[in-house]
């Protein structure tokens, strides 16, 4: 782990360890949800892992009274932070009605809590981004500070509609943040395949605002490149493109194999790397994580996945005439 | 030869333009693309350049009108003028308008003549009208809508006048002998489609007022639940007043003097005690009918039919009889008019005339009740203890069960009954 | 009542809704300085400033992201695709999220949102400023499809659009912009989407249509009025989704159906209105229906002759009507 230090960044050691438990959090629910697919119980799932630090480490740095987010579906420790809970994650797993993203409509991953002010997210990747600017230029109408931050994954950042929102922000000099969860695959194809010149950061120079490059295993890292970004987007300096780098450590989706795509030595590799380890070391360097303390908050987290798979399970599904509902107004 | 000059279409979506301003005047050169005018429309302004080479002649639209895409703006004379090209336009046009008239359809064709719309056929049935009676305007002759909306509104022969048989010379404008068979066309009515044809079977065309008897039958025997009832009558004394009387009759009134006129007085007299049997099915309600017209079933090689004797209530036995007489002739002589079959209320079917003891009569839609009147046999009846030779008929009544019950059926059968067992021989006519 | 044409009731509408709901803004290519290329937005930017009638790059797909935003925010954008040709980069945006986004969120949240495009053809517009692209999105639930015929129409139907609570296409036709003139009321009303309108009252032939060949059928119907024929007009006005009463009724009153629209025949609306009346008033039909559409070629020529063999017109109309009444 780099050289940065929390209290540098003028976080607490509460807020670190409250960071460090929302990640552990993510990673819990996230395994939990591959036990139950691979039971059968669940029909799909779509990870987290390996990505939670830029996840967190982001969500700290906005304000979860007034900014905005329109996330990916892999965003999970994002929304946990502005709101959502292992409960509400596990009733959009079982697909129960009492799931706040889609009352059970939409798969698992796919985001949106008018509560926490989370957009609404699809499947095709990155309409979700021009969505953020729409958002941005609203809330600049009604001369709101608010930031919008919205994230995708490298390969979806070669979607047109991705560019045009860039474009837009930037000639319109609006409070976005694009987040750029840069994790080496886009299901198969590795970063060298999908972005030309391999570096995502740099396209923002062509779109006229600053494009950052941030290590995505450190929290910290993270943290402190959007709370620059949103510095200036509440200084009304326009848009910040932060490319975040770290590694998918589970396949694309429980329907997926990695095996065939890349080798086991790599994930290995990689998972030494897990920002789940290298920031546990972090605190308990810092002694800010104890042996005690740490034992106390794995058996809470699994407690409170325990408690949610359980209730979850136990949810009503939604009534069958639901369907027809929410068509129209 | 001057040539227009029209206002051009300046932008995807206007369609008129100001001229703001005339850039030459009458006598004035100008040169092929030169600008002669400007416009202005709502989305652009832009200079008119002329579109030939010569001298302005006239200046049609003043500066500040505003004029329709296409109108005359301004005439140019061209320089060295050729003769107008209207010619060939012209001749295109009437080409066009020529060949547009030569795929006017023949007039008389009738080949969509039984051809039925999913409206005309919910129509017709909604009101029992009888398609083959009706004329249509449609092309290839076939019935429109309309032409069935007409019919009802006029009164057009519903169906459920004459049951029985449709009435060739009754329909409007249709020839009068027996229409040829039609094989090739589809009967309205369900079809034994699919009975497998063995070596010697004949198969007969089934004719347009056999189709309309098969319609009607099945009609009525669908939609009115029959119900049946019989009595046997002693008619000895009738048979001896009809006997006295007959050939005297023949000579004075120049009329047979059948049964039948008593039988359908004695229905007339008790149709009167019970309106009910004298009424009509109609959906929602009964209608009890003022009128008392009779229909009687008149048979002929091929097909039955069923005129109307209208006010029957208002006529005698003579009467009865001379009606009775005049519309059987007519109706072997295929001359019986629309107005011979309409109306009737109550129907009378002499099915003694060919020898039947008992018959359960289909009812004649929409009519309440029917009633057959059986062969006269004489026959040993007990009557005072003792074994007498009697002649008995049996009088058989079907009636809609939705409209009547058994007991006030029977009790007008049997008012029936008694008015005819009470005839003797000396009984006043 | 003042005569107005068909764009000034676009306008009018707009600028009404904009002064009476600061929370609507209007947003597309050209629609500020310039006032829209056709002047559909003329005066809007002098009025309510650049940040409420904004210029956007020349990206369809971020002109409908972008008011998707707004609209979730609780903005009523109303964003204007220069020509509805245009519309396709803006497909997904439209398909995926602004008609799904209600749906999707569980009632959550929503989609205020206008898209108004031009379309149509008769302009010499050729293949990319002529199409008609209602049928692309017919058949999606959660859009709705305003295509008026009048200026009346039009302003009543574009300020409903606005204070809807759901994604609407309102697709004017170009062609009409200019050409059509009607009586529109100076007081303030709106016209209720979904619902379609009499345009004219007759008995032997029903022509179901919209936008500008609805205009066709009229004039058809006042050529076949000197031969006899009566025609009965109904204005869809919305096509998604269709006022099934008024298309069943309309078809029961003459038994004979003409639908006519410029969009092609295969996919278009016809074959849905076709398919209803099949469905519901199959007793009260007296001729088989009948359309009369744009032909199943990709797009309209340039070439006058061409685009004229494309074109519908009142007398090719006034054909089909005739062919209709006669059998």
């Amino acid at each position: 782990m780099s050289e940065l230090n929390h209290r540098e960044l003028g976080l607490t050691d509460e807020q670190v360890l409250e960071m460090y438990r929302y990640m552990l959090l993510a990673r819990k629910i996230d395994e939990r949800m591959w036990l139950l697919n691979r039971a059968g119980k669940i029909p799909f799932v779509i990870s987290c892992q390996g990505q939670e630090a830029i996840q967190v480490g982001a969500a700290f740095a906005l304000d979860r009274n007034k900014d905005w987010l329109c996330p990916y579906y892999r965003d999970l420790g994002m929304v946990l932070v502005f709101g959502q809970t292992a409960k509400d994650q596990m009733l959009s797993a079982f697909a129960k009605a009492g799931d706040p993203n889609s009352g059970g409509r939409q798969m698992p991953g796919h985001y949106g809590d008018k509560r926490y002010r989370i957009l609404t997210g699809s499947s095709p990747v990155t309409t979700q981004v021009l969505h953020a600017v729409g958002i941005a230029y609203a809330g600049r109408l009604d001369g709101a500070d608010h930031v919008v931050l919205t994230s995708c994954g490298e390969g979806s950042s070669n979607q047109g509609d991705w560019h045009e929102a860039c474009n837009f922000a930037g000639v319109h000099k609006l409070p976005v943040i694009f987040m750029v969860e840069n994790n080496k695959y886009a299901i198969s194809v590795p970063l060298a395949k999908q972005v030309a010149g391999g570096e995502v950061w740099k396209r923002a120079q062509g779109y006229g605002f600053p494009g950052v490059k941030v290590d995505g295993n450190n929290p910290l890292a993270v943290y402190q490149a959007v709370k620059e970004a949103v510095e200036r987007g509440r200084k009304g300096e326009g848009p910040t493109l932060i490319e975040a780098v770290s590694y998918r450590l589970v396949p694309h989706s429980s329907d997926d194999d990695d095996r065939s795509y890349r080798t086991r030595e790599e994930v290995e590799e990689e998972k030494k790397k897990d920002s789940i380890l290298v920031f546990r070391n972090y605190l308990a360097e810092h002694g800010i994580l104890t042996e005690e303390s740490e034992q106390e908050l794995t058996k809470s987290i699994a407690k409170e996945v325990d408690e949610a798979t359980e209730y979850a399970e136990k949810a009503a599904y939604p009534d069958p005439k639901d369907t027809y509902k929410h068509v129209y107004a | 030869m001057a040539t227009d000059i029209l206002m051009p279409q300046l932008g995807e979506s206007v369609t008129e333009g100001t001229i703001a301003k005339w850039l030459k005047k009458p006598g004035d050169p100008v040169s092929k693309y030169e600008p002669i005018c400007e416009v202005s429309t709502d989305k652009v302004n832009a200079e008119v350049p002329s579109t030939i080479e010569g001298t302005i002649v006239e200046l049609v639209v003043e500066e500040g009108t505003t004029v329709s895409v296409g109108d005359l703006i301004c005439r140019i004379q061209e320089a060295g003028t050729a003769a107008a090209e209207e010619e060939p336009k012209a001749e295109a046009a009437k080409e066009e308008k020529a060949s547009a008239k030569a795929e006017v359809p023949a007039q008389e064709e009738t080949s969509m003549k039984q051809r039925y719309s999913p409206a005309v056929l919910k129509l017709a049935n909604e009101h029992n009208i009888d398609l083959t009676r009706i004329s249509g305007t449609g092309r290839g002759g076939r019935i429109t809508r309309k032409d069935i909306l007409r019919a009802i509104e006029q009164g057009v022969p519903a169906a459920a006048e004459q049951p029985v048989a449709a009435e060739k010379s009754a329909a409007p404008r249709e020839e009068t002998k027996p229409e040829p068979a039609q094989p090739k066309q589809p009967a309205p009515v369900a079809e034994a489609a699919g009975v497998p044809l063995e070596n010697g079977d004949i198969e007969i065309p089934v004719t347009a007022v056999r189709r309309t008897i098969a319609q009607r039958m099945v009609q009525s025997k669908h939609e009115a639940p029959h119900a049946w009832t019989m009595m046997e009558v002693d008619v000895t004394g009738l048979v001896e007043l009809r006997n006295r009387l007959k050939e005297d009759f023949k000579k004075r009134e120049g009329v047979n003097l059948t049964f039948m006129p008593f039988f359908i007085k004695a229905v007339v007299d008790s149709l009167k005690e019970f309106p009910y049997l004298n009424s009509v099915w109609g959906g929602d309600k009964i209608i009890l009918k003022k009128r008392i017209n009779i229909s009687i079933a008149v048979a002929t090689d091929d097909a039955l039919y069923v005129p109307v004797i209208h006010d029957a209530d208002e006529k005698s036995i003579l009467g009865l009889a001379r009606a009775v007489s005049q519309l059987a002739e007519k109706t072997r002589a295929g001359k019986l008019d629309l107005k011979d079959m309409q109306g009737g209320t109550f129907t009378v079917n002499n099915t003694g005339s060919f020898g039947s003891v008992l018959s359960a009569p289909i009812i004649n839609h929409p009519q309440a009740a029917i009633l057959s009147f059986e062969s006269i046999v004489k026959r040993p009846v007990v009557t005072n203890q003792m074994i007498a030779v009697r002649d008995m008929m049996n009088i058989c009544l079907s009636l809609d069960h939705r409209i009547l019950d058994g007991l006030m059926a029977g009790r007008f059968l049997k008012r029936v009954k008694e008015r005819l067992e009470a005839y003797g021989p000396n009984s006043e006519i | 009542m003042p005569v107005i044409s068909y764009i000034d009731a676009v306008t009018q509408a707009l600028q009404e809704e904009m002064k009476r709901d600061s929370r609507v803004f209007v947003l597309g290519e050209d629609v500020g300085v310039r006032g829209g290329v056709f002047r559909a937005t003329a005066g809007l930017y002098e009025e309510f400033g650049p940040e409420r009638v904004l210029d956007t790059p020349l990206t369809e797909s971020a002109i409908v992201g972008v008011s998707i935003g707004a609209a979730a925010y609780g903005k009523r954008p109303v964003a204007e695709i220069q020509f509805a040709d245009f519309i396709m980069p803006a497909v997904n945006q439209i398909v995926s999220e602004a008609a799904k986004i209600r749906y999707r969120s569980n009632g959550d949240w929503t989609c205020p949102l206008v898209i108004r495009a031009p379309y149509g053809g008769g302009v010499h517009g050729a293949l990319y400023h002529s199409q008609s692209v209602e049928k692309m999105f017919n058949g999606v639930p959660g859009l709705k499809i305003v295509m008026p015929s009048t200026p009346y129409d039009v302003k009543g139907l574009l300020k409903a659009a606005i204070r809807d609570e759901d994604p609407v296409l309102f697709f004017e036709h170009k062609r009409c912009y200019r050409l059509i003139k009607g009586e529109v009321p100076v007081e303030d009303y709106t016209l209720p989407i979904g619902k379609a309108d009499v345009k004219r009252e007759g008995d032997d032939v029903t022509v179901i249509s919209y936008g500008l060949t609805l205009h066709f059928a009229l004039q058809a119907a006042e050529m076949l009025e000197k031969e006899g024929i009566s025609v009965h007009v109904l204005d869809l006005r919305t096509i998604l989704p269709l006022d099934k009463e008024a298309i069943i009724e309309a078809a029961a009153k003459t038994g004979k159906v003409l639908i006519v629209h410029e969009d092609n025949l295969t996919g278009g609306v016809g074959g849905e209105v076709a398919a209803l009346i099949a469905q519901e008033a199959f007793f009260e039909l007296d001729a088989p229906v009948q359309r009369l559409c744009g032909p199943d070629v990709p797009a309209m020529p340039y070439s006058p002759t061409m685009e004229k063999e494309f074109m519908l017109n009142p007398e090719k109309i006034a054909n089909a009507i005739r062919e209709l009444a006669e059998f």
